[in-house]
């Protein structure tokens, strides 16, 4: 067993953790955080997409001992204080940008990461930017142009 | 699905790794951004012993860009080589490759010299290595650092010359040589997946501006990356030269004449791209 450190969406959190454990799953089992989902395990869905050290990275194919000492962010970091949704957020709710929501916290956490490096892609940049995760209910139009919006929201209240 | 048990070690620096490595042998299996290897474990396709995590040594983590080519360390991330404007400069095939990696976010973890050694055979870095004829430098504990050459560094799908104890510490890719040109097509079923065929092109010209040297380095169509000279070969005959010079197989994504008919096409295009981007910096140096 290990035992790790690391900072999840501000909070300094310990786990001890078999070295073989994901840390999609040390973030759902370990610390209760569920909102990160879990759906293939071999990084082709991106749903377990969260933010490391700023970063997107598949939890899925990071392991929680390698992460150790490291920032995380996952979808219930990405609200603001007192729970005010961000604007990623609002724009996925106002776009109508899920349905059932299993892919969206890694949609979520994908465009924040994107829309912080690129705070004005181009369609073509939104669709490469979001091709590693995927929705089986939306057909994606909805959730390029929720990423479209969300960069408006960001730039009118900056 | 959830990786077999291992025993950890996460060494802080090169000589602890190597030291670890050389007393697992052929049980222990290096991490570095695990993007070929925690699938592989997730879906218990691979096993191994021990795990040496080389994600802490931060010296290994190095882009090193000069007249001759770029160097990369063992921990340089995908994503930091396909934004190195230096990278790019001394050999645009990285960037033009790097793009066709899985995803942005694949990049992110992902390593190059981790890509060399998995050795997928329709992965692109082994064919951008092949096709500019570089080296990987492998390092052990017991004995001085070898430098292989590409040609001589994969072996097989999925193998390389890598032995046991060792570990790939960087790669080193060739600049461009003046007057050349060079880029990467490839068809894939889903944007970030693996190619079912791909082709790496270099052309050279000579110093009247006509064509001089061609090649390319195949992806999926064999069990290594295969270059090809295409030297002299004309323009109109570049896709019946690559289909006679491979043996791709099929399977369940793509049949072997579908594979072959693929990497003609994508040659054609590719040595074309190449061309004209050779053309360019041959103009350029002329002004």
């Amino acid at each position: 067993m290990h035992s790790i450190t690391l900072v999840v969406n501000g909070v300094v959190r310990e786990a001890t953790v078999p070295a073989r454990t994901l840390l999609s799953d040390c973030l759902r089992h370990h610390l209760g955080l569920t909102g990160t989902h879990v759906g293939c395990e071999h990084g082709v869905c991106g749903c377990c997409t969260v933010l490391m050290d700023g970063e997107p990275v598949r939890s899925c194919l990071t392991l929680a001992v390698t992460a150790d000492g490291h920032e995380i962010t996952t979808v219930e970091g990405l609200a603001g204080p007192g729970g005010a949704l961000s604007p990623v957020q609002r724009a996925f709710a106002e776009c109508h940008g899920l349905q059932c929501g299993f892919c969206t916290p890694g949609f979520l956490c994908t465009a924040t990461a994107l829309l912080a490096e690129n705070p004005d892609p181009s369609d073509d940049e939104i669709v490469e930017g979001i091709s590693g995760n995927l929705c089986r209910c939306t057909g994606y139009q909805n959730i390029v142009k929720s990423v479209r919006r969300a960069a408006e929201l960001i730039r009118e209240e900056a | 699905m959830k990786p077999p048990p291992f025993d950890y070690h996460a060494p802080r620096d090169l000589g602890e790794a190597l030291a670890v490595l050389a007393e697992t042998g052929e049980h222990g299996k290096v991490l570095a951004g695990g993007q070929s290897l925690i699938p592989l474990l997730n879906m218990r396709l691979a096993a191994p012993g021990h795990l040496v995590d080389i994600n802490r040594i931060d010296p290994l983590d190095t882009l090193t860009a000069t007249a001759e080519g770029v160097t990369v360390g063992a921990l340089a991330r995908h994503s930091r080589v396909e934004r190195s404007s230096e990278a790019a400069a001394a050999q645009p095939l990285l960037r033009q490759a790097l793009r066709l990696v899985a995803h942005p976010v694949i990049r992110n973890r992902g390593t190059v010299v981790g890509s060399l050694v998995h050795a997928d055979p329709a992965a692109e870095m082994p064919a951008v290595l092949a096709l500019l004829g570089g080296s990987v430098r492998l390092a052990r504990a017991d004995g001085p650092a070898r430098e292989v050459a590409a040609a001589d560094f994969f072996t097989g799908p999925l193998e390389s010359a890598l032995r046991p104890g060792e570990l790939a510490v960087s790669a080193f890719f060739p600049a461009l040589p003046p007057r050349s040109g060079t880029a990467f097509r490839e068809f894939a079923r889903r944007h970030g997946d693996y190619a079912l065929a791909g082709i790496a092109a270099l052309v050279t010209l000579d110093e009247a501006g006509a064509v001089g040297a061609v090649k390319v380095a195949c992806i999926g169509v064999g069990a290594t990356p295969i270059v090809l000279d295409l030297t002299g070969v004309e323009p109109d005959a570049v896709a019946h030269a690559v289909r006679g010079r491979i043996e791709p197989e099929a399977d369940i994504h793509a049949s072997a004449d579908y594979r072959r008919h693929l990497a003609g096409v994508l040659a054609a295009r590719a040595v074309d791209e190449a061309n004209g981007e050779a053309r360019r910096a041959f103009d350029h140096a002329g002004r």
